[in-house]
């Protein structure tokens, strides 16, 4: 089903989503890829505080490319969130609730999703320059030096995300590919 | 022997550096959209939606149709009756990479050392690979590709008694482990013979070629059309949420090889799939 998200994202917000849900998020969400995912984890380890306040917030894994004059952001799809799976258990316990990207998450992180009551969404990746439209404002807040990979502040409207792990334990990874399967000698439409 | 200038070199690269990632060929597009026509799944649908008014507002509005806009591999045929006067080949091709991605507001993806990572923060060194042919014309292909979908692609080095089975299991074993990171709808460039190095060369080759182009060899021709068939029928759809449209072509490339190897190399590449070709 169709689903609007405001930011912030609480808990009992996230309990209405099930895996599967295309949901638009509108408000203020964060941006953290590879690089920023390691500083951060190293803030935490050596007992300093993140550059934003984490909880009941969105991240979306996201390098842009750069904006052109008179452009809020350039193309601004997903990148691939198993890299940040082995800072992310952590930050989940920290309140994060959301997290945007694409491709499967290990173990570990789907636990967490489940344990602390978060979601996964995916967007579509290889769509940058739609979802650019997307974004109304952009802004660095941490990390400047590190170009593409900074931590950004983004007001999005209406960015369009599935629903892939929810709160409940389902992983729309699994199940929907099932679905479709038709390995077993099922009728199946060839498409080209 | 024919002249040709190392700057004329740059400003091409340049071009394509920015015109690839900005417009992808008709052959990608139009498979999306005869996707469109066939998949079962609507979410998939609704993607494969997305992904055709991303490629009009990316053409329109000069947005990279991906933020990733690649390393970029740059093939080079060089006639052997051509003189390049002005500047060593490869400075002009990296610097035509500089300005193209400057200039194209393209994301610096690269970083100068592996291990320490510091951004080069102009998308150098591109990753070149030349060859020499008859004749006195320079062509050169640009391909910017994108990790999301290199980070799944696999070398196997087969056994000969493992056979055409063995590669077609190979393909099949590597699509599904990639699944919804290498952002499908995908296109697999496969390259089979030659050595360890040669294979992943071919693959990557392979996916340069136009999808409605079949291998002339009828043998490959037919593994090429199997496994689209195979791979369509695994279920993990665009996007990897399921559904019918997961690749949309399989490219072979092939080479002689050793009588105690069957190396088998697997480029998966997203439907970004970007290359262009210019002949000087």
């Amino acid at each position: 089903m169709n689903q609007l998200v405001k930011t912030p994202l609480t808990k009992e917000d996230v309990k209405k989503l099930k895996a599967g849900d295309y949901v638009f998020v509108t408000g203020t969400i964060y941006t953290a890829r590879d690089a920023a995912h390691k500083r951060m984890y190293e803030a935490l380890k050596e007992g300093k505080p993140l550059p934003f306040d984490i909880k009941d917030q969105i991240l979306y894994y996201l390098g842009p490319t750069p904006a052109r004059e008179g452009q809020v952001i350039g193309s601004a799809g997903p990148t691939t969130s198993s890299r940040m799976d082995k800072y992310t258990p952590d930050l989940l316990r920290l309140g994060l609730t959301g997290m945007i990207g694409k491709g499967k998450r290990n173990e570990a992180v789907l636990g967490a999703i489940k344990q602390e009551g978060a979601v996964y969404f995916a967007a579509v990746g290889g769509a940058g320059a739609l979802l650019s439209k997307c974004i109304k404002a952009a802004k660095v807040i941490a990390y400047e030096d590190l170009g593409t990979e900074a931590v950004r502040e983004l007001t999005v409207e209406n960015l369009p995300v599935i629903v892939v792990a929810d709160s409940y334990g389902n992983n729309l990874y699994e199940t929907a590919v099932g679905e479709y399967c038709v390995e077993d000698g099922r009728n199946s439409i060839y498409p080209y | 022997m024919r002249i040709i200038k190392a700057e004329q070199i740059t400003e091409n690269i340049k071009e394509m550096c920015m015109e690839a990632n900005i417009r992808l060929a008709d052959d990608v597009r139009c498979r999306i959209e005869e996707g469109i026509k066939k998949e079962e799944s609507e979410i998939g649908r609704q993607i494969l939606g997305q992904l055709v008014t991303n490629m009009e507002i990316a053409s329109k509005e000069s947005i990279p149709i991906c933020q990733d806009t690649g390393m970029a591999v740059v093939f080079v045929k060089i006639g052997q009756d051509v003189h390049i006067e002005g500047a060593f080949i490869e400075d002009a091709i990296n610097e035509g990479i500089r300005r193209g991605y400057r200039e194209g507001y393209l994301r610096k993806s690269v970083v100068g050392d592996p291990l320490i990572r510091e951004n080069t923060k102009d998308n150098t060194p591109g990753v070149i690979h030349y060859s020499f042919v008859p004749g006195d014309t320079l062509e050169l292909t640009v391909a910017p590709k994108g990790f999301g979908s290199e980070n799944m692609s696999r070398i196997i080095m087969l056994k000969p008694a493992d056979g055409e089975e063995g590669v077609k299991n190979a393909v099949i074993e590597t699509v599904k482990m990639a699944g919804p990171n290498a952002c499908p709808p995908m296109v697999v460039g496969v390259g089979i013979g030659g050595t360890f190095e040669k294979c992943a060369l071919l693959a990557k080759k392979a996916l340069t070629r136009n999808l409605n182009e079949r291998s002339t060899l009828s043998h490959i021709k037919e593994m090429e059309e199997e496994l689209l068939k195979r791979i369509n029928n695994s279920g993990i759809g665009p996007g990897g949420l399921g559904g019918r449209v997961t690749a949309l072509g399989v490219n072979i490339e092939t080479y002689p090889t050793h009588i105690a190897g069957l190396p088998v190399a697997i480029n998966i590449c997203c439907h970004v799939n970007r290359h262009i070709t210019r002949t000087i």
